[in-house]
């Protein structure tokens, strides 16, 4: 096998790991800034990376949803928010958050070495996902987007509706806490408790 | 058409046998528990509650890639059907929290968790 073929083959483990490290700097930054609107960037930047993972692990539907909703929808909530309430950067830093310093990363290195310690004893090998008639039809081959929809709207149409129901729980609750009290409503409200408890007194 | 060719064209590069160099499922897992640890120091380390909550979206992103790896991995389209309903709940559970975000500001002018502690005996 040439060297040019051996490297073509390697492309997606290259850029697997390109992703990768790309991804863990930018998290790195996410907690490690002091002003909120660096740390979303940092988590733009893992969510891009992490779609590019997805591609490499042949899940192009997810990752253009991980695009459009993730980096597109979510994170553009998150940055209005960010600049709606005016966040600084934090100024100081009381001890107890010191303290805190020294656990999170002692926490960090116990927990890394207990998870590493068990994908180090995993080995599956991948199987299979492609033959030549596969290619055909794509509801047959792992990750597009006729597959993906097969399965939603066959054996798993019940949890895709219910997330539609989370959905229009998540719009009425956010709408009933984001509201402003009006001063008329505060007094409304004020003046039926003072009329509850004058017939209580009664 | 353009992804669904682009990811055909990933999966051809890499299953033709005796790849030199091809991902591996322990690597995924790896670079998963890495970003999912980064997610829990964040919280532990964090003040600022907006990204408390960047946090909660890193852990639930690094989940995402475990299901991504072992459905490409045991060939089942299940895992990424998984992913999907996740991202589904991470959009509700940023606009509910968001909006409980503003309500905090609204109240206590302030979005450091240690002093959002009414409930604290």
């Amino acid at each position: 096998m040439d060297l040019v073929t051996q490297i073509s083959q390697s492309i997606p483990a290259i850029l697997f790991f390109a992703l990768a490290a790309l991804a863990v700097v930018a998290a790195f930054n996410i907690i490690l800034q002091r002003n909120p609107i660096y740390s979303a960037i940092g988590l733009i930047v893992v969510l891009m990376a992490l779609a590019g993972v997805f591609l490499t692990l042949a899940a192009p539907f997810i990752a253009a949803i991980q695009v459009i909703v993730y980096a597109g929808a979510i994170m553009v909530l998150f940055v209005f928010v960010i600049m709606l309430l005016n966040v600084r950067a934090e100024e100081s830093i009381t001890d107890k958050a010191k303290y805190l310093k020294l656990v999170a990363p002692a926490l960090f290195i116990v927990l890394l070495a207990e998870v590493g310690a068990i994908v180090g004893a995993l080995n599956v090998p991948a199987k299979t996902v492609l033959s030549a008639n596969d290619v055909a039809d794509p509801s047959k081959v792992l990750g597009t987007v006729e597959s993906i929809a097969q399965a939603m709207f066959t054996s798993y149409l019940l949890p895709f509706e219910a997330t539609s129901v989370l959905i229009l729980m998540a719009i009425v609750g956010s709408m009933l806490l984001a509201k402003r009290e009006t001063h008329e409503e505060a007094k409304m409200a004020y003046d039926a408790q003072r009329d509850y408890q004058q017939k209580a007194g009664d | 058409m353009l992804p669904v060719s682009f990811g055909l064209a990933f999966l051809q590069t890499a299953e033709i046998a005796g790849a030199p160099l091809s991902i591996k499922l322990s690597w995924c897992l790896a670079l998963s528990a890495v970003l999912f640890t980064i997610g829990v120091a964040g919280v532990l380390i964090q003040r600022n509650v907006i990204v408390l909550f960047m946090c909660v979206e890193l852990m639930l992103n690094a989940v995402n890639l475990t299901l991504v790896a072992f459905s490409r991995f045991l060939n089942d389209v299940t895992g990424q059907l998984f992913v999907f309903i996740v991202m589904t709940v991470a959009a509700a559970e940023a606009a509910v929290g968001l909006a409980i975000i503003i309500s905090l500001f609204r109240n206590r002018e302030t979005l450091n968790v240690d002093e959002a502690d009414l409930l604290k005996l």
